[in-house]
């Protein structure tokens, strides 16, 4: 187990240089002087000049390069233009919001989803099976910020029962998780019903059912556990889903966040922000894949046999 | 009244009829072999048997069937349940899929004891170890912790086997044993089969579409062409003297030592799908006998000789 | 409906849901056509006096906070939508079947690299990818729809490899290079028609996602810019006014919704048509 985590690593390292290398490029590629890109506008010449000296714009790209990526592989992402504060700073202080959201969510989603398409594939054709196939449908052409600005209205404007935006209290988290949520259950559900009802027509299925097993332990025991397989294959490649999801709904409900960050910083112009985000979100999603493979493996002897 | 009676039964799944009045009986102590080629009917006679039709939308529209005096079309679900694995026990064609992949194979041998006779973890353990002993299987203890996936054709289909005696039945159904595993493992895995109906009394179904395994293991035979008993008979007279025309074409296929290579004889034409089987006898399209009445009025199964057949042309060649 | 399901193609729109879906999208596509003309205004003239109106018989899904008609800036906004998510996914689909091709035919290092090049964006969210690009280019028409096709190329290509690998081995490939057929030539006459079919509809499909998309650049004002209406910027300014004005924001979601269910319906009904559904699975 701990050979393939090595493993696994060592191929993500590529992965990871790669995506830093892009992310590093933004300040040069955007049209305009790089150094008007990482400094407040109005500076004088002098303040210019102390910058380039400072993180080296004078010299060669790839030295620039390997300088940022030493810096930000020991947490320095340079300083916000805006708020004048270490990036560093700013994103320890949204993480933990961004966390919360993005677990809460993918647990919500795991158990409801998982439960709904196990009762659809369960009771098949029945007016569950039904009403889970219209929730399906539902979860996954809505787009998520629209079912977050419904929610907002019916249960915040309307009803009263959470707050509207940002995050005083834990009631604040629940209208976010759940938007975010029922798309994951929209996708996990479908393919727990899919895999469910594919594996009950396997061969191993019938002779559970010759052996006088009852159809609910098959179910629940046998049939189940292996449809998780294809969930969590499903749902490791899909990581960047909730990431996404994540930075959307934090917008629109206001929250606090690596994602609210990342898209004012960006109407803002205010790169060194945007790239200490958005090298943290893609760390999440290759992190997040990485479990999703670790749990795979420790799920199927297979799957474990194949990667030695 | 024979341990297993099967009277008359028909098969339908959705508005088609796949098995048209089929009989057979079979006692303790007996192999009965059920022939034909496939989509003649012959696993859905196993499902049928063992109640299991509705998973694939079939069901018995017609006839009974009786297991040692019990009849089975009336027995409500949860006794016919504790009946399977108990009394009767399936053996599935493929091993490669049959075994739950994600398990390893002594837990599943274990389930039926522990859910059959009601064994604890331990016993049902010593007791799994010990079946793979008596089948033969080296090293027991070690490749009852294997997954499925670990181990060869033939060893998975000792532990399907195995499965099928841990809840000590009477009847064994075994629906193709051998087609999915290679031709030397074929022989051992039916003489271990003849050796358990042997030593333990039981009865047993072999399911299969190869006469050859008939000639070595079985004393009954049943021949099944397109849903119908074509016929059936003791082994040793269908052998020496088969009357049905599909019965000597299917003797005539198995190879014999010393035949010249690519000299196999077969049976021209195919089987045909139950959405159009034939008016009158069924196996009239490839009959090398048939005559007019052959495709106007199906043959009823009479008695012939020491068993029954369906055919207007019964005959009583000989052969080598 | 049967005699629907008897002409050509009339499986798919003799079904309930091919049909209506296709339906919907015809009204959408001809209101995004003749905006100008099916309008009742036009979508930028502001009427301060009439801020925030709820739905009247003057407008029928009511004001804007400058007093703008809500159902023709939807109708207009259809408009964006739909060109913008075309064109993206137009784009994206023919970059995505070379490089898939390409890569499937020519196998090799060729293979590894843009195998490795779209693995690397594969599992990252479509919103990371375009939000990279709007990093780059900056918010606007032509930034949002270069990140929106390169947010997709990898779907495709992937897609595409994967048909042709599976048609690559087929006997009349084999046949046509025993012929002396040069590449291009097998792979413009046999490999891309075979492989159309499941790609095209894949693209069908990804156009919802386009929109939705496209939709969500515009809500966090990084997508099409003021004046031009687009549904994801009106939903945005929409909620400053989520407590006296919801419609605002119910409009143009209630529009993304139906042009996305009825996109989703009619490829589903099409790739059931087609048959097609177990070349969709997961690649």
């Amino acid at each position: 187990m701990f050979g393939f985590l090595v493993k696994r690593l060592l191929l993500l390292l590529p992965v990871f240089l790669a995506v830093s290398v892009v992310i590093f490029l933004i300040v040069h590629l955007v049209p305009g002087d790089p150094v008007d890109h990482l400094i407040q506008i109005g500076s004088t010449p002098e303040q210019k000049a102390a910058l380039i000296a400072k993180i080296g714009l004078d010299k060669p790209l790839l030295v620039q390069y390997g300088a940022w990526f030493m810096k930000v592989v020991t947490g320095d992402f340079g300083d916000a233009i805006v708020l004048r504060r270490p990036v560093a700073d700013l994103i320890a202080e949204n993480l933990p919001h961004s966390l919360w959201l993005g677990g809460l969510a993918f647990v919500f989603s795991t158990i409801v989803g998982v439960a709904t398409g196990a009762l659809a594939a369960v009771y098949k054709d029945s007016w569950i099976d039904r009403g889970v196939m219209i929730l399906i449908l539902l979860g996954s052409t809505v787009p998520s910020f629209w079912l977050g600005l419904l929610l907002i209205l019916v249960f915040a404007v309307h009803l009263g029962w959470f707050p509207v935006s940002g995050a005083r209290n834990w009631t604040a988290l629940v209208l976010p998780v759940m938007t975010i949520g029922l798309q994951g259950v929209a996708l996990v559900s479908r393919v727990t019903r899919a895999a469910m009802l594919d594996i009950a027509r396997k061969d191993f299925v019938l002779l559970l059912h010759a052996k006088g097993v009852s159809r609910r332990e098959i179910q629940l025991r046998h049939v189940l556990r292996h449809a998780l397989l294809p969930v969590v294959t499903i749902l490791s490649l899909r990581v960047g889903w909730i990431v996404g999801g994540a930075v959307t709904i934090e917008f629109v409900f206001a929250r606090p966040g690596l994602g609210s960050l990342l898209i004012t910083a960006l109407n803002q112009r205010d790169y060194p922000v945007v790239q200490g985000c958005l090298l943290m979100l893609a760390m999440a999603v290759m992190l997040g894949t990485l479990l999703g493979d670790m749990v795979q493996a420790a799920m199927d002897p297979r799957i474990r046999e194949n990667m030695q | 009244m024979a341990f297993l009676s099967v009277r008359e039964v028909s098969v339908q799944i959705g508005k088609m009829e796949l098995i048209d009045r089929i009989s057979l009986d079979i006692e303790k102590g007996q192999i009965l072999g059920l022939v034909g080629e496939s989509g003649s009917g012959k696993s859905l006679t196993a499902m049928a048997i063992m109640g299991l039709l509705p998973l694939i939308g079939g069901r018995i529209s017609h006839g009974s069937v009786t297991l040692d005096g019990t009849n089975l079309m009336t027995l409500p679900e949860a006794d016919f349940r504790a009946l399977r694995g108990r009394r009767i026990a399936l053996i599935t064609q493929n091993p490669m899929t049959s075994l739950d992949p994600m398990l390893q194979v002594g837990a599943q041998i274990d389930q039926v004891a522990r859910l059959h006779l009601g064994l604890g973890a331990e016993a049902a353990k010593t007791r799994s170890i010990d079946l793979l002993q008596q089948l033969r299987i080296p090293n027991a203890a070690l490749v009852y912790l294997q997954y499925p996936h670990q181990m060869s054709g033939g060893m998975k289909q000792r532990i399907v086997i195995a499965m099928a005696l841990a809840g000590d039945p009477d009847l064994i159904i075994a629906d193709e044993p051998t087609t999915a595993l290679d031709v030397t493992i074929q022989a051992q895995i039916i003489q271990i089969l003849v050796d358990l109906v042997r030593e333990r009394g039981l009865a047993l179904l072999l399911i299969t579409h190869d006469m050859g395994v008939v000639a070595q293991a079985c004393d009954q035979v049943v021949v099944l062409y397109a849903g119908r008993v074509a016929e059936s008979n003791a082994v040793n007279a269908i052998f020496a003297q088969s009357a049905h025309p599909y019965t000597r074409a299917l003797i005539a296929c198995i190879t014999r030592a010393g035949q010249a290579a690519g000299s196999l004889t077969g049976i021209s034409g195919l089987v045909p799908s139950a959405a159009s089987y034939a008016a009158g006898c069924r196996f009239q399209p490839r009959c090398t006998l048939a005559q007019a009445i052959c495709s106007d009025v199906a043959p009823a199964l009479q008695s012939h000789g020491q068993g029954r057949v369906s055919c207007h042309f019964p005959q009583g060649a000989q052969h080598g | 409906m049967k005699v629907l399901q008897a002409l050509p193609g009339g499986s798919v729109l003799g079904t309930w849901r091919g049909g209506l879906a296709f339906l919907v999208l015809l009204v959408i596509a001809l209101a995004a056509v003749f905006a100008p003309w099916i309008a009742p205004y036009p979508y930028d003239i502001q009427n301060l006096a009439a801020t925030n109106k709820g739905p009247t018989l003057a407008h029928w899904l009511g004001t804007d906070e400058f007093g703008r008609d809500v159902l023709s800036r939807i109708i207009y906004g259809a408009r964006t939508s739909l060109s913008v998510a075309l064109a993206a996914i137009g784009v994206s689909l023919t970059a995505g079947m070379c490089l898939g091709a390409a890569a499937g035919y020519f196998g090799g290092a060729f293979d590894r690299a843009v195998t490795a090049v779209v693995d690397l964006t594969w599992s990252f969210p479509e919103v990371l990818i375009a939000l990279i690009f709007i990093a780059i280019l900056g918010p606007g028409l032509t930034s949002t729809i270069i990140a929106i096709s390169i947010a997709y190329l990898a779907q495709f290509a992937r897609l595409t490899r994967a048909q042709v690998m599976t048609i690559k081995s087929e006997t009349y490939v084999e046949a046509a290079t025993s012929l002396g057929a040069g590449h291009t030539h097998i792979m413009v006459s046999h490999l891309l028609p075979n492989t159309l079919t499941p790609v095209i509809v894949a693209g069908m499909l990804a156009t919802g996602d386009a929109i939705i998309l496209e939709a969500t650049l515009g809500f966090f004002g990084l997508g099409v810019q003021p004046p031009s209406p687009s549904w994801g910027a009106m939903m945005s300014s929409g909620t400053a006014q989520i407590f006296i004005a919801p419609w605002t924001i119910l409009g143009p979601g209630l529009a993304i919704c139906i042009a996305v269910i009825a996109i989703n319906l009619f490829g589903d009904s099409l790739i059931d048509a087609m048959d097609i559904r177990n070349r969709l699975r997961d690649y």
